[in-house]
């Protein structure tokens, strides 16, 4: 037996998934905790940004790995989906669901539109292509006021909706996700089964209530520039 | 009772199959869902047409041969039933009924109902033997299994391997059953000496026989006649984790 078993393995895929949706998860989580230090005002947000900066080749580091859990993520996203879909030819004249639910059976569409919103949030806020309203000024140097740059693009209705609907599948994808995930690094039994689906909804729904908050309150003037 | 079938007919494996409608007059509710059969297959065969061919053996709910799709449901809408076990009863006068073969790539259609399902054979195949000692009647108590231990196993070794699991599964995935035969044997002190062994190749077999990845929709514990839980599918997971530091180690073969 070798490591590359885990490749060739059905459960092996399955914890590959698994492992990296939790790290990306992890990001996540810190992520919403960082930006929430926009409701602290316009110094402590542009401090906090300041400071993720300094980390220089740290946070490239970090970058670098992250994009690569994500890429593996997608890649063997799809390529289960796609097993899956192969193995079930053919689906029956009545449908009757007993226990999956919207989130499980749009795991991949929601996967995809994850990966189609962090593209635009990218181009968006980290390299500031799209989307940035006109009224925001550069000083001499080049550089712009980070919190001048969310809450401003936040006064506009689109990108609003825009968040709101990535961070709806966001809800989606980790709410059946996350007890998927332990499911499949096997924490599942008698005691904790029931919990770990209610569970995973839960911080799912955390998850949104958060990142929803931080352009909502800003659309509704509860920030202001 | 009169009820209207909608069943589904196929010649043989090549044949594309349809659905087909009929009429099953005076129907019991005391028959059981296979003597309903029976009796349209009777009055089929005096009209001099084809009766509809369905697998079934023991008829006590223990053989699991029987395997089929009622309005949706892998063995009909009673929980913990298998359709030799479910009665007409659970029907209503007038009622339609949709009747199909288990549907995945791993089963391909025989005949009508019929499904080949010899793929569970060689994942059985593929977990292998355990070792036991041969010659005499053993000791009654030489080998000592805990009693919860033993409970967990009686619970997994009750799966029949039907394949509803697979039949409800979105994904065509047969880890229920996998899951049900290796917490059953891992569980026991007479399984644990190939557990690794085992849990790695009836997994890899399962790629083999075309079913497809879990991912946790849970359809198979909902359609499982003998309620197996999926709680099993994370032992399986778990046994899995465990061979992991060893296969990290190990030299290629
Ligand atoms: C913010 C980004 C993302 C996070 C935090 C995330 C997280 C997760 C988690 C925790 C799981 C559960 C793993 C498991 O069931 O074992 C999962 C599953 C899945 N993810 Fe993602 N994911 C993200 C992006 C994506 C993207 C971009 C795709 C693109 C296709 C994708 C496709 C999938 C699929 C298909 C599954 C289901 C796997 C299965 O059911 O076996 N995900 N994700
Ligand atoms: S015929 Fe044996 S279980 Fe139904």
């Amino acid at each position: 037996m070798q490591l590359t078993q885990l490749l060739r393995n059905s459960v092996g895929r399955k914890l590959i998934m698994a492992v990296s949706g939790l790290l990306v998860t992890g990001f996540v989580v810190s992520h919403l905790l960082g930006n929430l230090a926009l409701f602290a005002g316009q110094e402590a947000f542009n401090l906090y940004a300041a400071q993720l900066q300094q980390l220089g080749p740290l946070l490239w580091l970090f970058r670098l790995g992250l994009a690569g859990t994500l890429l593996l993520h997608v890649f063997f996203g799809i390529w289960l989906t796609l097993q899956n879909r192969a193995a079930k030819p053919t689906g029956y004249a009545i449908n009757r669901i007993r226990s999956t639910n919207l989130a499980a059976k749009t795991m991949v569409f929601t996967g995809m539109a994850l990966l189609l919103f962090l593209i635009g949030h990218l181009l968006h806020f980290t390299f500031r292509r799209i989307g940035l309203p006109p009224e925001l000024a550069h000083d001499a140097g080049g550089t712009l006021d980070v919190f001048d740059m969310v809450t401003l693009s936040f006064q506009q209705g689109f990108p609003v909706l825009l968040y709101a609907g990535a961070m709806l599948a966001l809800f989606l994808h980790l709410g059946h996700g996350l007890g998927s995930a332990l499911q499949t690094l096997g924490a599942c039994n008698d005691k904790f089964l029931p919990g770990v689906r209610k569970g995973g909804f839960i911080v799912a729904l955390a998850l949104l209530l958060g990142y929803v908050s931080i352009p909502v309150l800003t659309f509704f003037g509860f920030v202001t520039p | 009772m009169n009820l209207t079938l909608h069943v589904w007919r196929q010649k043989g494996p090549e044949d594309r199959g349809r659905l087909e409608r009929y009429a099953a007059r005076n129907i019991d509710p005391e028959l059981s869902f296979l003597e309903m059969l029976d009796q349209l297959n009777g009055e089929l065969i005096r009209e001099g047409r084809e009766p509809i061919v369905f697998d079934h053996d023991c008829r006590e709910g223990i053989c699991g041969a029987c395997s089929q799709v009622i309005n949706g449901e892998a063995h009909g809408p009673q929980a913990e039933t298998t359709v030799c076990q479910l009665y007409m009863r659970q029907f209503q006068d007038g009622d339609e009924i949709y009747v199909e073969p288990w549907r995945a790539r791993a089963f391909p259609v025989i005949k009508d109902l019929v499904v080949d399902r010899s793929a569970l054979d060689r994942l059985i195949e593929a977990g292998g033997y355990i070792s036991v000692g041969t010659g005499g009647v053993p000791d009654a108590n030489a080998i000592l299994v805990p009693g919860e231990a033993a409970e967990t196993a009686m619970d997994a070794a009750e799966c029949i391997g039907c394949g509803a699991c697979v039949a409800a599964c979105p994904n065509g995935s047969a880890m229920l059953f996998v899951a049900a035969k290796i917490a059953h044997l891992a569980s026991l002190p007479q399984g644990r000496p190939e557990a690794s062994r085992r849990v790695c190749s009836m997994t890899d077999a399962m790629g083999r026989e075309g079913f497809g990845n879990c991912s946790n929709h849970y359809e198979c514990e909902a359609a499982c006649p003998k309620g197996i839980s999926v709680k099993f599918i994370a032992q399986l997971n778990r046994e899995y984790l465990k061979t992991l530091p060893k296969a990290a180690t190990s030299k290629a073969p």
